[in-house]
């Protein structure tokens, strides 16, 4: 039982940040193993903003080895000079936890398969976001506990996504938890609720398609799938509806671009997702409470019917 | 299959021709037996006034305060409780087994009115899943939308949703009377023992799929009809029923009943109607 949330300004901006803390936190009880946000800020758009992790959190209730720092600054070295042979810049660099960077790139290729290619060809590097608007954030612990250690309640955006993680295909470490970038397309990324029961069979053909998968949770492969349907062509919409019959399970969930946010729910209907509409926001969450969190007052909702596939533009 | 026994002397449930069969080796026939009075009081149980009304405001209460407080109210004698910033909440107004005017002004979350037995309820907003989860007796009216698992299970009473309901409506359902007045999602009476299902609007996919027994009654369009669930005949004394019952839930009264599809279970199984005495299925 994970919780997701998710939640699209349609005519300004707002600090989708602190929103989506209130709305995830809202969200605790459906698992607190750990917490990602996927947050859409508002940039210039010029340079890249990347998210790098060069390490894992392994601290209480972590799944993963511990390493020592110096291995992440020995990461941190070859990430910088791989970015360099690439032929692009490093503008701007933060470095807030031992193991998460987050970097601002000067890259003139809008391919960025080769880059993260390259990055991630280095041992226990893993890109988590990479796009002109996406960042994500993901850790362990709840949703306040990640905001406050990434200091994300004052980003200000459009729209944004996130998933309260409690562990069940896969361990309790950073790789498993969601959201999971569309890589390699940019500022594409994916929260899901559900279980997958066609992953391996999927993941195997994927995989000979050389698409990459970086962790063993099932969810990962929808942003895989849907990332593969893209690259042959279809749109975002296009491959959340053959989502439908290509993934096999129970599962409802969200996906972002720079522009857009979308929800699917399987034809079991079998997870829970309650929808909140009007002119000027989208908000929605597995429970009306996340909800109530941006919107405290009586408002009308509905849940979705099975097989529902819905995109939202800005 | 259960043992069942021909009894010569009648009684006095006999007589009252409530049924005629004993089953052994099933422990609810002692419950159904008026003879022994005491199983129709609920220990705990309180008289309430139904005029004597009162506000309780749970914006910042938990569900087990709040539901703690409906409690205390109703050993005062409120009869009327008027509930005040839900806010969603999940699990609010469970386990009132008594007779109770309850009002909420708002929209609950998970489970609401979940194991109830002869309130009447009304919820001036929406409900998210599994709201009146084992219903056995009462009235439950929401005005809104109603999330999944609408009416699980329930045993008995009215369960009414003005707005349209997700999926799996009346799952597993052995009793009572579900009533949408907007469309239904998938899997709609799923696995249905007992009891009537009325959706005005559209159904989605695989309606009464593994149904028992039970009738469904669809107004709109059905997605497909599931495993065992067959359409039937409408009869007049369908019809009836349908507008008496419509008119009773305050709503659809003007609704044209007799371009209603009448689904019910398409197969019999052998030992399933054997269990329980005929009359009390009728008892519904």
């Amino acid at each position: 039982m994970c919780g997701i949330a998710g939640l699209i300004h349609r005519n300004k901006s707002s600090n989708v940040g602190f929103e989506l803390q209130g709305m995830l936190q809202a969200l605790k009880h459906r698992g607190e193993d750990s917490t990602g946000y996927a947050l859409y800020g508002d940039t210039d758009g010029k340079n890249f903003i990347a998210r790098i992790k060069i390490g894992e959190n392994v601290g209480e209730g972590s799944s993963s080895v511990a390493e020592d720092v110096s291995v992440y600054d020995q990461r941190k070295k070859e990430v910088d000079a791989c970015i360099n042979e690439l032929g692009a810049e490093i503008v701007k660099e933060e470095r807030i936890l031992p193991y998460s960077l987050r970097y601002e790139i000067e890259y003139n290729k809008k391919d960025l398969l080769e880059f993260s290619q390259r990055i991630e060809s280095i041992p226990g590097v893993e890109i988590l976001s990479m796009g002109k608007s996406l960042e994500v954030i993901k850790d362990l612990g709840n949703a306040k506990m990640v905001c406050e250690r990434y200091n994300l309640d004052k980003l200000i955006g459009t729209h944004a996504i996130g998933h309260a993680r409690m562990a069940t295909e896969s361990g309790v470490d950073i790789k498993s938890a969601h959201p999971f970038w569309g890589y390699p397309f940019s500022d594409v990324s994916v929260v899901h609720n559900g279980q997958l029961t066609n992953y391996w069979n999927n993941r195997r053909v994927l995989e000979n398609k050389g698409m990459r998968f970086m962790s063993e949770c099932d969810s990962e492969l929808i942003a895989v799938y849907l990332a593969e349907k893209m690259r042959s062509g279809a749109t975002l919409e296009e491959g959340m509806k053959e989502s439908l019959s290509g993934l096999d399970g129970v599962f409802t969930y969200f996906v972002a671009t720079k522009n857009s946010l979308g929800m699917a729910k399987d034809t079991m209907a079998a997870k829970p997702l309650v929808l909140y509409e009007s002119d000027d926001l989208v908000a929605m969450g597995s429970e009306e409470i996340a909800i109530r969190s941006v919107l405290p007052q009586e408002i009308d909702t509905y849940d979705p019917f099975d097989g529902e596939v819905k995109v939202w533009q800005i | 299959m259960a043992n069942l026994k021909n009894v010569t002397k009648k009684t006095k449930a006999q007589e009252m021709g409530m049924h005629s069969e004993v089953l052994t080796g099933r422990t609810q026939q002692k419950f159904f037996n008026p003879d022994e009075a005491e199983n129709f009081y609920y220990f705990g149980t309180y008289d309430v006034d139904f005029n004597k009304r009162t506000d309780l405001d749970v914006k910042d209460m938990t569900a087990a305060e709040a539901n703690k407080k409906i409690d205390n109210l109703m050993s005062e004698g409120y009869g009327t409780i008027v509930i005040k910033n839900p806010q969603g909440k999940h699990s609010l107004g469970v386990g009132i087994l008594n007779k109770l005017n309850l009002i909420f002004e708002g929209s609950l979350g998970y489970f609401g009115i979940g194991s109830c037995d002869g309130p009447v309820v009304r919820i001036n907003g929406r409900v998210g899943w599994s709201c009146a989860e084992n219903l056995m007796a009462g009235k439950v009216v929401i005005e809104k939308n109603a999330g999944s698992c609408f009416g699980a299970a329930i045993r008995g009473g009215d369960l009414i949703c003005k707005g349209s309901v997700g999926a799996r409506t009346g799952i597993d359902m052995k009793g009572g009377t579900i009533i949408i007045g907007g469309d239904a999602g998938a899997f709609t009476g799923f696995m249905m023992q007992r009891g009537r299902i009325i959706i005005l609007g559209d159904v989605g996919i695989n309606l009464g799929d593994s149904m028992y027994d039970g009738t469904i009654f669809i107004g709109g369009k059905i997605g497909s009809y599931g495993s065992d669930a067959v359409p039937s005949d409408l009869t007049k004394s369908d019809q009836d029923w349908l507008r008496r019952k419509l008119k009773v839930a305050e709503i659809g009264e003007n609704f044209d009943v007799s371009k209603m599809t009448k689904v019910v279970a398409g197969k019999k199984l052998w030992n399933y109607d054997n269990l329980e005495p005929t009359e009390k299925k009728g008892a519904i």
